[in-house]
């Protein structure tokens, strides 16, 4: 059930993406986000989403995954765009029943929100798909240092982040063992109304913050046992560097933008 | 109850990257009332293999027959309820499962899950508890107070208080200090005599095997490699060394009496057979 999800999971591998500069990509994915609103005509869709498939080329991964992978987020994406074409008036009204109507800007709106929605989750997964959580943190850690001039603890901020992105799979790991344990003592976690299923979570989500209080108080003694002190200016392991790569990478989402900006005045 | 696997495969996330082989072709027969061990290196299948046991896993291919029940990749977890009782599973360190206010009520969860009354399963989990030896000032206790040892007797307790008919283990002594895994060992024996329970055991204790096995199952790399009693499994020493596993202390210590002269019918697997065999061979002012 956990394992179906792909947004969020990173995959090893060594495409021209997952070596790109994680600033570069947390940056360049954001860009891409907020373009993807200036999306107006049909011409400008076919672009934005020939350019994703080409992202999508160049992950290395197949197709199919990415398609499985957003597969149990388009109920949300598909119900979001419902909502847009139930409730939006305007245009010509080809059906209305109390508040409800079907009206020409309704079904604009929609697909639009279907669209751009597509694009967005969609550029997110390639994201996470191929940049390590490690990466992230490190990426966010250097895009967030400008802050320390108004004394924003950065290097604390960026070490919860990479505590909390590090213990993920080990949460996911640690709650599917819990879940199996308590099914084989006769819980149902798939079965059974609202109330029900809600009580089945507490044999869940207690044995699991028990462990993960203790696991952070052994993580505690471990760094301090190995001398970790917050504040010092610490030197690190993994050095990020600017290739030419991510100034390739840079110039191709600007490209993308004025092409976008020329199209939709067409 | 009688266990059989009958060609069963299972494959982890199929069609995804991460797509990974679990078990591959596995059959084999446990007879009701037995004692089996299953054994062989970390990562070889073996909770994997035991996991199928009450349906937690579905194989992907093949039948599992416990009793007269046939869990198979079709089979719908509506029907797996009963079977979870009846097979009655203790995970690693099943402590970590343990939210409930009290002992007593933790180790009556289980009971009240498969639809006992409220005073039967608290008679249950009084009974549970009386079987592992937890004293009854503990059962008022919050599970979270006690020491290690007790709080694994209270999940094995509460495994046990749904009245399983076949009990599965998963390396039940690990992290236990040597006396605390002979008394759980002990425990698990004299359970397995009082209730006439069919017990399957993951370990990698060759000792436990020898002492308790009536047969062993090998695994390595998501096969089932050799069945047989533990003489049979003990055979040959440089077998079980190429499959990264031990001779029980037993044995081992044969071994090095063999390379002093001694000379044994069969190779000693318990303190018992090496004592026996022993006997005849030590010089009389020895004795």
């Amino acid at each position: 059930m956990l394992e179906q999800l792909t947004l969020g999971r990173y995959i090893p591998g060594h495409s021209w993406l997952h070596r790109l500069d994680p600033r570069a990509k947390l940056v360049l994915a954001c860009y891409f986000i907020v373009i993807a609103f200036l999306t107006t005509n049909w011409l400008t869709y076919v672009l934005m989403f020939a350019f994703i498939g080409g992202v999508i080329f160049l992950t290395g991964l197949s197709f199919s995954y990415f398609v499985r992978g957003i597969g149990p987020l388009i109920w949300l994406i598909v119900f979001t765009a419902i909502l847009q074409l139930l409730f939006t008036p305007g245009g010509h009204i080809y059906w209305h029943w109390g508040i409800l109507m079907i009206t020409s800007t309704g079904i604009q709106t929609s697909t639009a929100v279907f669209l751009r929605f597509l694009l967005i989750i969609t550029m997110a997964t390639v994201l996470t798909l191929t940049t390590a959580p490690l990466a992230i943190a490190d990426g966010v850690e250097a895009l967030l240092r400008p802050l320390r001039v108004i004394h924003f603890p950065v290097a604390q901020t960026a070490l919860m982040l990479s505590v909390a992105l590090r213990f993920v799979p080990t949460l996911l790991d640690e709650a599917q063992t819990i879940m199996n344990a308590q099914r084989a003592r006769g819980v149902e976690f798939n079965n059974g109304g609202l109330i029900k299923r809600l009580r089945a979570i507490v044999p869940l989500l207690i044995p699991l913050f028990v462990g993960a209080i203790g696991r952070a108080d052994d993580l505690a003694t471990a760094m301090e046992s190995r001398g970790y002190q917050g504040a010092t200016n610490r030197t690190r392991y993994r050095v990020l560097k600017w290739h030419n790569a991510d100034t390739i990478a840079v110039v191709v989402i600007l490209v993308l933008n004025v092409v976008l900006v020329v199209l939709r005045h067409m | 109850m009688a266990i059989t696997f009958d060609h069963v495969n299972y494959m982890y996330q199929p069609n995804s990257p991460f797509e990974a082989v679990g078990l591959s072709d596995v059959s084999f027969t446990v007879p009701s009332e037995s004692f089996t061990a299953i054994i062989g290196h970390t990562g070889s299948g073996k909770s994997t293999l035991v996991q199928h046991l009450n349906g937690l896993l579905k194989p992907t291919s093949g039948t599992v027959t416990v009793d007269d029940f046939q869990l198979t990749a079709k089979t719908t977890n509506k029907h797996l309820k009963s079977l979870h009782q009846h097979v009655g599973m203790v995970f690693q360190f099943p402590e970590n499962q343990l939210f409930d206010q009290t002992v007593e009520r933790d180790i009556a969860f289980g009971p009240l899950n498969f639809g006992f009354t409220n005073e039967e399963a608290m008679s249950l989990a009084h009974q549970a508890a009386h079987d592992v030896g937890l004293p009854d000032e503990l059962l008022n206790r919050s599970p979270f107070e006690l020491s290690g040892g007790q709080m694994r007797r209270v999940a094995i307790a509460g495994v046990l208080a749904s009245q399983p008919r076949v009990l599965v283990l998963d390396e039940p002594t690990a992290g236990l200090d040597p006396r605390g895994r002979a008394e759980m060992m002990a425990m698990f024996a004299k359970l397995k005599a009082d209730q006439q329970l069919t017990v399957i055991l993951v370990t990698h204790q060759m000792d436990d095997v020898a002492d308790y096995a009536d047969q062993a199952l090998v695994m390595a790399h998501s096969n089932l490699i050799k069945a047989g009693t533990p003489a049979e499994i003990f055979a040959n020493p440089e077998w079980v060394k190429a499959q990264q596993l031990a001779l029980p202390t037993a044995a081992n210590f044969a071994q090095h009496l063999v390379t002093r002269g001694f000379e044994f019918d069969s190779l000693p697997l318990t303190a018992e057979q090496l004592a026996i065999q022993l006997r005849g061979q030590l010089p009389k002012e020895g004795r």
